[in-house]
């Protein structure tokens, strides 16, 4: 452990952190004051039938997501990560760019296509496809880095293919995979246009609803706080697998990499078919049906000037909320990164609980919160802007937590030595070097909340709108046509972080990262090289919508 | 430096100074001090009717008298509840809904002010409130709409209350979200009583009823046989007749038999609201709905029936007066909350 770990926190960057945390939670705290607060009704609500049928709703369509995310995702990451598949450069590629689709982007492309196409298996196909990539990229790297030796002990130790598949690959497989299941359960839980467009009641669509729909809007806050509970059960649910699942090397020998599984003839044929398919269905098939509606109604339906002005929104609702998001997770990031301790770590595990909090609870919690407290700030730019920092702050306290840890903190105590005084030292030795990585994660933030859809619709200001905001109302009547310019805008924002993710996540052992920064690594700390590229995860795909 | 960790540090900068160009829209919408929405004298109106059909209304307006008009889209209840909700701190000076019952309840909540003169006059007194404080813009017809592949014109229920038997399980279509059919449940709950009501409602949903967001929708659906019988107001069939050719469309409309709830006559209207800040541009704007120029327009582009005197309705659809809704005025149409309600705890919104 390096000399500065065993510091105590300088106070002020204890209480901005520790401010940052309150802030971030006082939606969440709001919500759940005002249904205490409720009492009856909000207990009526709860026994209500359609309670118990949105949970069941909601439940069988994350286990019908995680079961299209196997299922589509095991094949893919063992054929290219242990087989000579041909083209495997371009085919790992091609599948992590799914993530570049924001789901209700892809789902109404599918009903573009295919207008009749609704219910539970339509919307837990289109979530399987853009959500497969979460599980398969961490598969891949896992396979790679599986030490052949294991199996062949077992091998040779009597055991038959399959058995060593069940008792030696599969255990080791599942920290990875499970990590990837979770974060796609989470976005299956807070997604909200996929469900909408395929007319699901899964909770977040009847939260919605029933904050439309109704004069009293208790029950919409009661359904929220239990997707947040059904959230949490998940991360707990997950983390206790995983506990459990703990696997290290011992004793001494390198891993060497295993040699990749010829295939040939029919084996690689249907390899190279399957893959097609893969492809074919999670990317080629949304952007065509896109481009085709974008050709087809070309003529009458795009209006340059809506669209302008939706990318406008989009621009300075996206980036205010950036400014407040880093504002909030600098402080948060740097403690995490610097400094150990239990009120550190527990800042740490608050300021991440944020992640994948549907967008809808914390629209609902911020309409409920400004109209008590703050009618001024009700239906405003800043209030939209907050709600953004609220929901994706998490993922720029990664960014600056792993940015700051790169940063050798030897540097700052020299420029200490030498008469800086603390923030002028932090600034010309940690800040330097740790600016670009925080600037990603504002930016990922920015890139991640343009394409936020239910808080915008709850929050935004009168008039309004952002692309996500136009492609929804376009979609809602049906005009797919003029609904398309806003859904390819929408891929192509997304491309970006997809690619920054595929870079950072793609090669686990050489990532560029660790050459920029050996000593952080030198610690050995593994866990927080793990921390790095979980947080890199998260920071990829647009935050539930 | 690594070539990935140049991108964010030149877009980052981009992106502030694209931010910084577009503000002038950010900020027509939403002031630049971050305070509620509209720009200087902008009437704001909440408007429970669709974008399609209001945006052309009110460019009309704007282009016409200079007023610009800022509009918050959504359902009719929706925006109902939400401007109770908002009370005195609302920043909406205008609401247009497709239901006397949400403006009725909007008046029982105390927000909506009284008419400008001149307007309270300008309709009939049955389709505006007793004490002047909403009146009614345009006429509706709640009709059967139906796929005569599937349903032949003979068997078409002449009454709602045929539509929760089995035969036609799964072939039904509702848009229990718009206001237009919230306000025929209010009907019949005001016609039929509430347990007759809950008994129906419910038999839809034991019937495996389809539900969708929008009445276009229903109408599509039912024009493609995606369900065979579907709830919905006269003037979708028209505008998409007008748009298509009614010789293109296989969609066909009945109307329910005199005093079924199924026909009821409702209006689309609007009120000023008392936390307005801008009632004089609202006022306005609701006087220019009433002009007889207006009206005209809604006749040729929505084909709903007018409600001033001396406009003519749409040609080729049943004159006003010869419809026959359940015998209930509209402003008995104004506990919308308790119909929200009952929908909500039988689980169709």
């Amino acid at each position: 452990m390096g000399t500065s770990t065993s510091r105590r926190p300088p106070l002020p960057l204890l209480a901005a952190a520790v401010a940052a945390v309150v802030v971030m939670a006082l939606p969440l705290v709001y919500l759940v004051i005002r249904v205490v607060d409720s009492g009856e009704s909000a207990w009526s609500a709860l026994w209500r039938p359609r309670t118990a049928e949105t949970i069941a709703t909601s439940l069988l369509l994350v286990v019908l997501v995680a079961v299209g995310v196997l299922i589509l995702a095991v094949p893919t990451a063992w054929l290219l990560s242990r087989t000579d598949l041909p083209f495997r450069r371009v085919l790992i590629v091609l599948v992590a760019l799914p993530l570049a689709v924001p789901s209700y982007v892809a789902a109404y492309a599918w009903i573009a296509l295919l207008p009749g196409m609704s219910g539970v298996l339509a919307a837990a196909l289109v979530m399987s496809l853009s959500t497969f990539p979460y599980v398969s990229i961490p598969l891949m790297a896992a396979l790679r880095g599986l030490d052949p030796g294991l199996e062949e002990s077992a091998r040779s130790l009597g055991l038959g293919r399959a058995a060593v598949a069940r008792r030696v690959v599969l255990p080791l497989m599942w920290p990875a995979a499970g990590a990837g299941l979770l974060l796609a359960a989470l976005y299956t839980l807070a997604e909200f246009g996929t469900v909408s467009i395929f007319r699901v009641d899964a909770f977040t669509r009847v939260i919605y609803a029933s904050y439309r729909a109704s004069f009293d809007r208790t029950a919409a806050a009661v359904l929220a706080v239990l997707l947040v509970l059904l959230a949490l059960a998940l991360v707990a649910a997950e983390a206790r697998v995983r506990g459990r699942a703990s696997r290290w090397r011992t004793g001494s020998g390198a891993p060497r990499p295993a040699a990749p599984i010829h295939v040939r003839g029919r084996v690689r044929a249907a390899g190279l078919v399957w893959m097609s398919c893969v492809i074919g269905l999670s990317l080629a098939l949304p952007v065509a049906s896109i481009i085709g509606q974008l050709v087809l109604s070309r003529r009458r339906a795009f209006d340059p000037e809506a669209f302008l002005g939706a990318l406008a929104g989009s621009v300075s609702a996206s980036t205010l909320g950036a400014a407040v998001a880093l504002i909030l997770a600098i402080p948060l990031g740097v403690l995490a990164a610097r400094y150990t301790g239990r009120l550190v770590r527990s800042l740490e595990a608050g300021a991440f609980a944020g992640h994948g909090l549907p967008g809808v609870v914390i629209g609902l919690a911020l309409v409920f919160l400004t109209l008590m407290l703050l009618p001024a700030a009700y239906q405003t730019l800043a209030t939209l802007a907050f709600a953004y920092a609220v929901l994706f702050a998490p993922k720029a306290v990664g960014a600056t937590r792993a940015a700051v840890g790169a940063a050798p903190p030897e540097l700052e105590s020299v420029a200490r030595s030498l008469g800086r005084g603390p923030l002028g030292a932090w600034w010309q030795t940690t800040g330097r070097l740790a600016w670009p990585g925080i600037a990603a994660g504002g930016l990922l933030v920015l890139l991640t909340a343009m394409k936020e859809l239910p808080a915008t619709l709850m929050l935004r200001p009168t008039g309004f709108e952002t692309l996500a905001t136009r492609l929804w109302s376009r979609t809602e009547v049906e005009a797919f046509g003029a609904a398309a310019p806003y859904a390819l805008a929408l891929i192509v924002l997304a491309a970006l972080p997809a690619w920054l993710m595929s870079r950072w996540l793609g090669s686990p052992g050489s990532s560029g990262r660790r050459s920029q920064a050996p000593r952080t690594l030198d610690r050995g700390d593994a866990a927080a090289d793990g921390a790095w590229k979980g947080a890199a995860m998260h920071q990829v795909k647009a935050g539930p919508s | 430096m690594l070539p990935h960790a140049r991108l964010p540090m030149l877009l980052l900068p981009a992106a502030v100074l694209l931010a910084a160009c577009s503000g002038g829209d950010a900020s027509s919408s939403a002031n630049g001090d971050g305070t509620s929405a509209s720009s200087a004298g902008a009437v704001v109106v909440y408007s429970g009717r669709s974008e399609d059909l209001v945006e052309p209304l009110l460019t009309k307006f704007t282009a016409e008298t200079g007023i610009p008009v800022e509009v918050r889209y959504g359902d009719t209840a929706e925006l109902a509840a939400q401007l109770i909700e908002e009370g005195e701190a609302s920043p909406a000076d205008l609401y247009f809904g497709q239901d006397a019952g949400a403006l009725g309840a909007l008046d029982a909540a105390g927000l909506c002010a009284t008419l400008p003169d001149g307007v309270a006059s300008a309709v009939p007194a049955r389709y505006r409130s007793a004490d002047d404080t909403w009146t009614g813009i345009t006429g509706r017809a709640r009709v059967i709409a139906y796929d005569p592949r599937q349903v032949p014109e003979a068997d078409v229920p002449t009454s709602v209350f045929e539509l929760t038997d089995p035969k036609w399980r799964g072939m039904v279509a509702i848009a229990p979200t718009n206001g237009s059919f919230q306000a025929f449940v209010t009907a019949m709950r005001v016609s039929q009583g509430d347990d007759t009501t809950r008994d129906w409602l419910q038999g839809l949903v034991d019937n495996d009823v389809q539900t969708f967001e929008k009445n276009s929708l229903i109408r599509d659906a039912v024009d493609t046989g995606g369900a065979a019988l579907g709830l919905i107001n006269h003037y979708y069939w028209y505008q998409k007749a007008a748009e298509i050719g009614a010789d293109n469309m296989n969609v066909q409309l009945a109307f329910a038999k005199p005093g079924d709830p199924g026909a009821l006559v409702n209006i689309a209207g609007a009120c000023v609201l008392s936390p307005s800040d801008n009632a004089a541009g609202a006022a306005e704007l609701l006087t220019w709905m009433l002009d007889p120029s207006t009206q005209e327009w809604f006749v040729n582009e929505t084909w709903e029936y007018p409600l001033v005197e001396g406009v003519a309705a749409p040609s080729g659809i049943p004159p006003l007066a010869d419809l026959q809704g359940p015998d209930i005025a509209l402003a008995e149409l104004e506990d919308l909350p308790g119909t929200l309600a009952m929908l909500q705890d039988i689980g169709l919104t």
